[in-house]
């Protein structure tokens, strides 16, 4: 299904319709190969989406397009006329923008200078004029349609606020193509739709717009074309007709996933107290009082906007929140959990959002990283029973399936999937019983994703852990729990049996929340 | 060109432990070489003996604060005010025979008292550290402030004199034919490192420098560990002080202030991440060593103390640039 | 932001809530002769504080200033009397030159290595203090071998003024010198690029590379001026007290980085200020020398100045966390 633009000769110059076109990119790191002969071309004006999913490449593709990276091997046009050695700079010449998903705006000045601040560097000015710098931010707020305060410290603005600063000041460098890394993961319904208004606005300007996500609808919705890469390999593009989600994820995932929706064991557990249970659990405006129970043997989803209160509610349940109200039970007896650690000893365990910042110690060992928590229970006296903490990690690589010869193998050295297998090893080894995981297989790849899903699934059926399970991602809820929650502005606002409910039907209900 | 990666795989080899060690014997070759007669007697080493343990301790006690992702620049503030508190004690319990006949009893006080100055103040850093968030930079350049300021509302300015003998024996002393130093460095640089190893004290230091904030959701006491690694510091440094008072029979506000450099130098120098997560007693002990010989070295050649000082700091800057040059080939 | 929210103000309530404090203790402090004196204490430390608080705005920290400042001024000084030369602007040139070589070589290991700053100023300034005393020497140069020049230069007065007794006492001229490098510094912070680039720097480096800045160009900009700053206040400074000893301004980065961290700079980067910094200084130099009009033993003078350190950074710790909640 390759594509090359229709090429017009007039008076012998080369007029394209394409604005940019890798051909055969291929990029190395380390001789792990990220891209493989890749090509991709996106027209002038158009909405294109680049689907795929996490560590499939994206990244590496958008850094080659921005010139922070440059390819191992293929050619780069733009405007039909060949590239040598991209550099940032060129790039953004070139009229290239990107906007991150961490927005690279600077917190500690004001929202007029962010905004003008580029277009200040762009025309190597040595001197600042600070009423040329409002004039500009003003010319950038009124171009893009909006309303912000220009004398606020950006740093206090919300998310969709930076995001409005971020597209603003793209738009300022005379874009002529806007690459937005999955922009819509931290935005409510409301805050999407005026995202994909402002796109169509600019789009109607002839700048180009590359879409970058990992969400079907999103994509179907709001784009002309879709690419969609796998493992740094181009696997499907065409126009967004041709397309529709089960298509889409059959691409991104190289497989149908047919897989039926957990079902729990009733009769095993049914009537056991709940491993878990709050009632009206407040805290401030993050949490507005949840009754949650979660009994052995169940995966319980919870899915939600960022900022709705989904990551506070698993941070109270693992003690890390004091000063909550409501009651927590665990096993059925009410226990006031404070921190971490009487969290820990109560049977909870924590899988966070983030591995890398949050679940591990990059540059130490396995058999460390495994043990992390179990430390105290190792060493009753003063000192470790290293006999013991040997044999508890080599029990666990070889139970978690992690790929590895050693223990004393760094962390830093392992694939997403096994580094997710550590963290989750690490509470097995505390004896949880209680498993509240928060993105749990974010960057992981298809085969991993589908293995720690097993795994998970297993555990909670033998051992009757309880999970909750915390996911952008609604198809793993919708195949690995049972019930599933709705979460708004810190409350429930829905519950639904897996089985009784579509991928769609939670998609539609989390696009309406406003 | 071709030769650059296997240069850069001979320093990887086995973390710098064997190029540490390759260092010290250069170091030994190339001073032998400049003045054998001198350099190679006893008495130069044993001399050495008495006078690096101070440093040492003050190494690893640095390499402590860093292990945390954090430093101590009070430590010499701790050590000398814990010589003077243990000097100050020894003057109220003077008779007139003298503080020279009072007995061990006497001595065991004065070094519960420099211990304890050193835990108390220790204890200050990481209270300031953990609990009202101040960056140990600033924290730990305050208090060493406030430590040195009272040493010298203390002493009002001139050096406390006048040690017990048994006082002196600490620094003086030998054991078994070996300086009491020495062997006090030797015991307690064994101590630290099996418990860094094989305790989850240690260990858990070695996680919350790496990453703190993992460290919080693995659960571990990274408050609580981060204060205990503060107080072990200060007492480390107490030690130091205590070893310097002996050694010199006297105590100052101002002794050892270029100490605090070295003490840093050696930490680097010994492998340790100043970020945090790194660092082994075996590299800081190496690294004293090889400092001590080296400026043992220059001054048997007669080199000023300052130009040692300027040596330092050159080796300090060259071991960054080298361990900057290892960290890129990986 | 309301204006009463801002550190600069709320600096200079503390610091005029501790001078009537003070006032009221001891009714001398106001008298002109101490005020002068204090403005006078204010010069060098002033001169350095602007250098760290540069260095603090992006993220750094350095110690090796006080080190930079003294073989600037020492090595101008033996370079004078060498080349038998008696002038002020060009010996200034000069140190302000040497600094800033110096100040290169921080740039040149914190850029190009990537370590802390306060590793590679630990080391550099061990390496300048050394060589300058080691090679250079350490003697003293007297009153009566300095260049006049500097010492004249180092006399001037801006206010001259005759008490009862007959003798006179002025405003040095150097505070003007201090006051026109703060203004200066504040206007390059302000209104040009690099000074926006110290700022974003400070904030993200990282996005500030990506948006354009060239950090290798504000990195060196940074340490290369806290360098020249640095030489040219231990020139100054020589002139002031009619002497050059290479052994001065021992410790005084402490009292330096206290002054910039109670003007409300961040050591995390980002925030900072001329003024504010330069209130900072005037609240460290009036504390310290006020001890001795509050009858307080002078010995006390480091605790005091430990103790504020603490508090200071205590407070902006506090203000920070709060910021970023």
């Amino acid at each position: 299904m390759l594509r090359s633009g229709p090429l017009f000769h007039v008076d012998g110059l080369v007029m394209s319709e394409n604005f940019i076109e890798l051909r055969n990119v291929r990029k190395e790191f380390a001789g792990v190969v990220a891209l493989k002969d890749l090509s991709l071309t996106i027209q002038k004006g158009e909405i294109h989406c680049l689907a795929g999913e996490n560590g499939s490449g994206k990244s590496t593709l958008i850094k080659i397009m921005s010139g922070v990276y440059q390819p191992n091997a293929g050619e780069i046009y733009i405007d039909g006329n060949k590239v040598e050695n991209l550099s940032p700079m060129a790039s953004i010449e070139h009229g290239v923008q990107v906007i991150y998903q961490d927005f690279s705006l600077f917190g500690n000045l004001t929202v007029a200078e962010n905004l003008a601040m580029n277009v200040q560097l762009r025309e190597q000015r040595q001197v600042l004029n600070w009423r040329k710098v409002r004039e500009i931010a003003k010319e950038a707020v009124k171009r893009l349609g909006v309303d912000l305060d220009l004398d606020m410290d950006v740093e206090k603005l919300s998310t969709a606020g930076k995001q409005l600063v971020a597209i603003a000041r793209a738009l300022m460098s005379d874009a002529r193509l806007i690459i937005m890394d999955e922009p819509t993961t931290a935005l409510t319904g409301k805050e999407i739709e005026t995202l994909f208004r402002i796109v169509k606005d600019i789009q109607s300007r002839g700048i180009a717009i590359l879409f970058v996500s990992h969400k079907m609808r999103e994509m179907l919705e709001i784009s002309e074309h879709i690419t969609v890469i796998r493992n740094g390999q181009k696997v499907a593009d065409g126009p967004t007709g041709d397309f529709d989600e089960a298509l889409i994820t059959r691409h991104m995932t190289g497989s149908d996933i047919i897989s039926k929706p957990y079902i729990w064991d009733q009769q095993k557990y049914g009537s056991m107290p709940p491993r878990i249970e709050t009632t009206n659990l407040s805290f401030g405006t993050d949490l507005d009082n949840i009754n949650l129970a979660i009994k052995p043997g169940e995966i319980v989803g919870v899915s939600g906007l960022l900022g709705s209160g989904r990551t506070e509610l698993a941070l109270s349940l693992f003690g890390m929140m004091p000063g909550y109200s409501g009651t927590i039970s665990i096993n059925g007896v009410q226990t006031v959990l404070d921190t971490p650690q009487k969290a820990i000893r109560a049977g909870v365990a924590y899988v966070p959002e983030d591995r890398l910042s949050e679940g591990l110690f990059l540059t130490q060992g396995i058999d460390r990283n495994m043990l992390a928590t179990s430390y105290e229970k190792l060493a009753p006296g003063l000192l470790i029973d290293q006999d013991k903490a040997e044999e508890w990690v080599e029990t666990m690589i070889r139970d978690m399936q992690i790929a590895t010869p050693t223990g004393k193998k760094l962390v830093k050295e392992l694939s997403g999937g096994n580094q997710q297998r550590v963290v989750i090893a690490r509470w097995l080894l505390t004896n949880a019983k209680f498993l509240i995981l928060n993105g749990p297989t974010v960057g992981v790849d298809v085969g991993s994703k589908a293995e720690i899903h097993r795994t998970i699934r297993e555990l909670t059926q033998k051992e009757g852990l309880a999970v909750l399970m915390i996911s952008d991602d609604v198809p793993e809820l919708v195949h690995n729990c049972n019930r599933i929650v709705l979460m708004h502005r810190g409350a429930f606002v829905e519950e639904m049996a897996s089985a009784d409910t579509s991928e769609d039907q939670i998609s539609d209900k989390l696009k309406n929340l406003t | 060109m071709k030769q650059a990666p296997d240069f850069r795989n001979l320093l990887n080899k086995d973390n710098n432990i064997v190029q540490l060690i390759a260092m010290t014997i250069l170091i030994f070759v190339v001073m032998t070489a400049l003045s054998p007669d001198k350099f190679l007697r006893y008495y130069n080493f044993e001399s050495i003996t008495y006078t690096f343990p101070e440093l040492g301790l003050l190494s690893i006690a640095m390499m402590i604060a860093m292990l945390t992702g954090g430093i101590d620049l009070s430590v010499i503030g701790i050590a000398n005010l814990s010589g003077i508190f243990a000097g100050v004690m020894f003057k109220k319990f003077t008779t007139d025979a003298g503080v020279a006949d009072t007995g061990f009893g006497i001595v065991l006080m004065g070094a519960v008292v420099a211990l304890g100055t050193g835990l108390v103040a220790g204890a200050l850093n990481g209270l300031l550290i953990t609990r009202l968030k101040i960056t140990p930079i600033l924290a730990t350049l305050g208090t060493g402030q406030v430590f040195t300021g009272l040493a010298i509302v203390m002493t009002g300015g001139p050096a406390i004199v006048g040690f017990p003998d048994a006082w002196a024996f600490i620094g003086n002393g030998k054991i078994l034919g070996l300086a009491t130093p020495f062997v006090l460095f030797v015991v307690l640089a064994c101590l630290i490192a099996f418990m860094l190893r094989r305790t989850t004290f240690g260990i858990n230091l070695m996680l919350i420098g790496t990453n703190p904030k993992a460290a919080l959701f693995a659960g571990l006491k990274r408050e609580k560990m981060v204060l205990l690694s503060y107080m072990l510091t200060g007492v480390m440094a107490s030690i130091a002080g205590i070893i310097l008072s002996g050694r010199t029979n006297a105590a100052k506000s101002d002794y050892g202030t270029s100490y605090l450099l070295q003490a840093v130098l050696i930490a680097v120098l010994g492998g340790t991440n100043p970020a945090g997560g790194r660092g082994t007693v075996l590299g800081v002990s190496i690294a004293v060593t090889a400092l001590m010989l080296l400026s043992s070295g220059f001054q048997i050649l007669r080199f000023s103390n300052h130009l040692i000082d300027f040596i330092w700091g050159l080796f300090l800057l060259l071991v960054i640039a080298l361990n900057a040059y290892k960290n890129r080939s990986r | 932001m309301a204006w009463f929210q801002k550190s600069e103000v709320v600096i200079a309530g503390i610091l005029l809530l501790a001078m009537i404090l003070i006032g009221l203790v001891n009714p001398a402090f106001w008298s002109l002769d101490n005020m002068f004196s204090l403005l006078r204490s204010n010069v060098i430390i002033g001169i350095m504080a602007l250098g760290v608080l540069l260095v603090m705005i992006s993220g750094g920290i350095d110690v090796s200033f006080p080190a930079f400042a003294v073989a600037a001024m020492y090595l101008t000084i033996k370079g004078m009397l060498y080349f038998n030369y008696d002038g002020v602007f060009l010996p200034f040139v000069a140190a302000a030159t040497i600094g800033a070589l110096f100040g290169c070589l921080n740039a040149f290991f914190v850029y190009k290595f990537r370590m802390i700053p306060l590793i590679v100023t630990l080391g550099t300034g061990s390496m300048v203090r050394g060589f300058l005393l080691g090679v250079v020497g350490t003697s003293i140069i007297n009153i009566n071998k300095m260049p006049d020049a500097l010492i004249d230069f180092g006399k001037s007065d801006i206010i001259s003024m005759i008490k009862p007794d007959g003798t006179t006492y002025g405003l040095t001229a150097m505070v003007a010198v201090y006051v026109v490098l703060a203004i200066t510094l504040h206007f390059v912070l302000r209104y040009t690029m690099i000074g926006r680039g110290v700022y974003a720097m400070g904030g993200d480096p990282e996005a500030a590379s990506r948006v354009g800045f060239n950090i290798r160009k504000i990195t060196f900009f940074i340490y290369c001026v806290a360098g020249a700053l640095a030489g040219f206040a231990g020139l100054l400074h020589s002139g002031m007290i009619w002497l050059a000893n290479p052994r001065d301004f021992v410790g005084l980065e402490l009292d330096v980085i206290a002054a910039v961290v109670l003007g409300g700079a961040s050591i995390f980067g980002g925030r900072g200020s001329v003024l504010g910094t330069m209130l900072g200084v005037f609240m460290l130099v009036m504390v310290k020398n006020s001890l001795i009009i509050m009858k307080i033993d002078t010995t006390w003078q480091r605790v005091v100045v430990g103790v504020i350190i603490v508090i200071a950074t205590a407070i902006t710790a506090w203000r920070d966390r709060r910021a970023n909640a």
